[in-house]
Parts: structure tokens; sequence; C-alpha cells
């Protein structure tokens, strides 16, 4: 075991993490967008708009992120299309996390006990009122949970971005590893970034989950 | 090049076999090494509690690719010695299966009211009896849905072994894509199968969840 010889390549790994953390946060935020148009249009009336955001959520989340990757990296340039490997991953992870995000926002919505809403409707507040006071602070605390450990496994999803060659750690690692014939000592390191990064988010999500839903529970 | 005929179709059900191979040895070592990460868990012994928690905490949060990357590369070299690719691979997806199955069926174990245990010791049942006859079949009715839901998460992870050259589905995908040039129709392919074996999952999950849900 030896690990001196990855010394000479941390810029390379900073860099690579730095890519990774890019596409997660870019992943989730497209994806968080995508989850609450989703929502909105699950509780919404128009029919066709529900089936075909039902559809979306079912394809995405029945289908493996490799293949949807490797279908917007190989499949699209055919439709005249060619993205580069980051917004190609980008793009597939966005779709991907948004799928799941759809869920987890409708769940939070529905959590809300009608009889809540039609409180708020009794002392006057308009539905924008409802919506802003009554409805999202406990919904956006339900989803909480939900959104921060999908997001986890989102930042160690983007690792998947590495077979179009994206630039990120773990394409990284490939590159390290196919230099110095350090198999065992490379993933290793490389595994212990992830687990830095996932643990420190982690941290900072419980943080500052207790610092923005401080009002007390329902007994 | 060459245009896409039913052998390209026959390749990729052919590949299915390791997919499910995979799958069933995942489950095959994984399962009993969950039990007994959830035994471990919610054990009486704070080291068995602080052992298993660790465990688990680092395999879930590294990327499963890491995990493949690691057993298939890594630890060959480490140990010195040729480890066949089957092996490696199934040690990795045995803990990864192991760590979240292991958590959700905690979640199981501790949903189950601590007065069913207590019960248990006042009939006299030794705490082996009340685990095995009391609180386990109330925490397996509890968290059959999330197991299910993670069966698609694993049947989803076994395309990672393609990057690694295994012939299942994704990677027979690959190979007829490069063949006959028609990315298009192999991928929309290997999708179509994927969704295939997950939707019925997906939906199974949720009507046990639904049903679960009227029975409170």
């Amino acid at each position: 075991m030896n690990f001196l010889p990855l010394w000479r390549y941390q810029n390379q790994l900073i860099e690579g993490a730095i890519v990774t953390l890019e596409l997660t946060v870019i992943s989730a935020l497209a994806g968080l967008v995508i989850g609450i148009a989703g929502a909105v249009a699950l509780k919404g009336r128009i029919t066709p708009l529900r089936w075909m955001v039902r559809g979306y959520i079912e394809l995405f989340r029945n289908t493996p992120s490799l293949i949807q990757i490797f279908i917007v990296f190989f499949v699209l340039p055919n439709f005249g299309l060619k993205l580069p490997a980051f917004e190609a991953a980008a793009v597939a992870l966005s779709l991907y996390f948004g799928a799941y995000s759809v869920e987890i926002i409708r769940a939070g919505l529905d959590s809300i006990p009608r009889s809540q809403i039609e409180a708020g409707q009794c002392i006057g507040l308009s539905g924008w009122q409802v919506f802003r006071h009554i409805i999202l602070p406990p919904a956006l605390r339900n989803a909480y949970p939900a959104v921060t450990s999908q997001f986890v496994l989102l930042l160690l999803g983007t690792s998947l971005a590495s077979q179009v060659a994206a630039d990120e750690l773990f394409h990284v690692a490939g590159f390290i590893e196919s230099r110095t014939y350090r198999s065992f000592e490379v993933y290793a390191v490389i595994c212990a970034v992830y687990f830095a990064m996932a643990m420190s988010f982690k941290a900072l999500f419980a943080v500052i989950g207790l610092a923005a839903f401080r009002w007390p529970r329902r007994r | 090049m060459r245009s896409f005929s039913l052998i390209d179709f026959a390749s990729l059900f052919i590949a299915l076999r390791w997919t499910v191979a995979l799958v069933v040895l995942a489950l095959l070592f994984g399962a009993p090494l969950a039990l007994g990460l959830a035994m471990g868990r919610i054990s009486r012994f704070a080291g068995l509690r602080w052992t298993t928690a660790a465990l688990i905490q680092v395999i879930q949060s590294v990327p499963l690719l890491g995990l493949l990357f690691f057993f298939y590369f890594g630890m060959p070299v480490f140990l010195g010695i040729q480890v066949p690719a089957l092996v490696a691979v199934t040690v990795a997806y045995t803990l990864y299966t192991a760590a979240f199955l292991g958590e959700i069926w905690r979640g199981g174990l501790e949903a189950v009211k601590q007065a069913q245990w207590e019960a248990g010791a006042c009939l006299g049942l030794s705490a082996w009896q009340q685990f095995h006859h009391i609180v386990a079949p109330q925490a397996l009715r509890l968290s059959l849905p999330p197991t299910v839901g993670f069966l698609v998460q694993l049947i989803k992870g076994t395309s990672l072994a393609s990057i690694l050259g295994f012939v299942e589905l994704a990677r027979a995908g690959q190979v007829v894509s490069a063949a006959t040039f028609q990315p298009l129709l192999t991928y929309a392919l290997v999708a179509a199968i994927y969704f295939a074996l997950c939707l019925p999952l997906t939906l199974w999950s949720r009507s046990l969840e639904a049903r679960l849900d009227g029975s409170r």
C-alpha cells in the first residue's frame, strides 16, 4: 500500500470534485424546478397533462440512470441535438432527479390535511395566502428529509457521468489509475472523497433542517 | 455495420440472465447480512450498535460504482491474489444490498412498539422467541413495501456491472448498438426491458403500501 504516488494528482482530484459538485448542484436545481412544475401539474385539472407527468415519473424511475445518460449522449445526436458529455449527463441526471422530486413534492403537499386549508379560507385568507402561510411551511418540512437524502444519492449517482467521459471525480480516478496503476489506493481515495462530500452534505442539511423548521410538531 | 436483426433482439434477452443472476446473488448474500446489520442496529450492546451504524453509513455514502471498482480493481491488487470477477462484483453488490436493506429493516423493527417485546417477555418468551414470533412478523409486514422498492434500485444498479465488462442487459445493449449502429432502437429496447422488469415491482410496492395504510 503506497498512497504517495497519488499526491501529485491532488489538483486533478480537486478539479474533479468541483466538477462533481457542479454537476450535482445544477442537476438538483433543474430537477427541483421539474419537481415543482410536475407536482403542480399533478394537482391540476388538465387530465392529459397529469397522465404525461405520471408517464414521465414511471419511465424515469423504472429505468437505470446509466441507460438514461447513454440515451441523452448517444441517441439524441441522431435528432440533431449533440450535447457535450457534461451537459448530456446534467440533462439526464436532472430528468432522473426531477422524476423523484415530483413524487416527493406531491407527497409533501398531500400531507396537509384538507381541514387546515379550509380553516385558512374561513379566516378570509386569499388563495395565495393559504398556500404561502398554511400549505408551504409544513409541506416543506415534510418533504425536506426525502429531498435531502435524494440529493445525496444524486451526488453519488453523478459518478455515472464518467461513462460518457465527463471529467468529474470518477473520471479523474480512471485517469490517475491509468497513470499510476495503483488501483487499490486510487479507488480507496476516491471512495473516501465521495464519503467526505456525502457526510458534509448530510451534516449541512441536518443543521439547516434544525434551523429552518423550529416550530413544534403536532402531537 | 449491419442491420438490427432477430439475433440482436435475442442477444439482449440472453444477456438478461446475468442481470437476474446478479440480483439473485446480491439478495442471497445481502439479505442475511442485512438482517444481521438490522439486529445489530437495535442491539443492547452500544459497541455493536455503533459498528453496524458506521458500516451502513460508510456504504451508503459511497457510490455503488466506487464499491464495484474498489472490489474489482482495488482489492485483488491489495490482497495480491487473483479474485474471479464474479466474486468481486458479488461482494460489492452484497454490501450495497446489506446496507440499504439493513437500514430499511431496522426501521421496520423499530416501528414495532416496545410494548410488544414486553408482552412477549411477560409470557415468558426468550429474547429470540420474542423477536422470531412477535416482532419480526410485524416488522416484515411494515418493511415489505420499501424492500420491494429497493429491489427496483438493485435491478437498476446491476446495469453498472456493464462498466466492468459483465455482459448483462446494459452491456449487451452497448455491444448491439456498436454492431448495428442503431443506438436509438437498441437503447430504447434496453430501457423498455428494464422498465418491464421494474414497473410491476414499483406498482406492487405501492399497492402494499396502500394496503398497510388502510389497516391502520
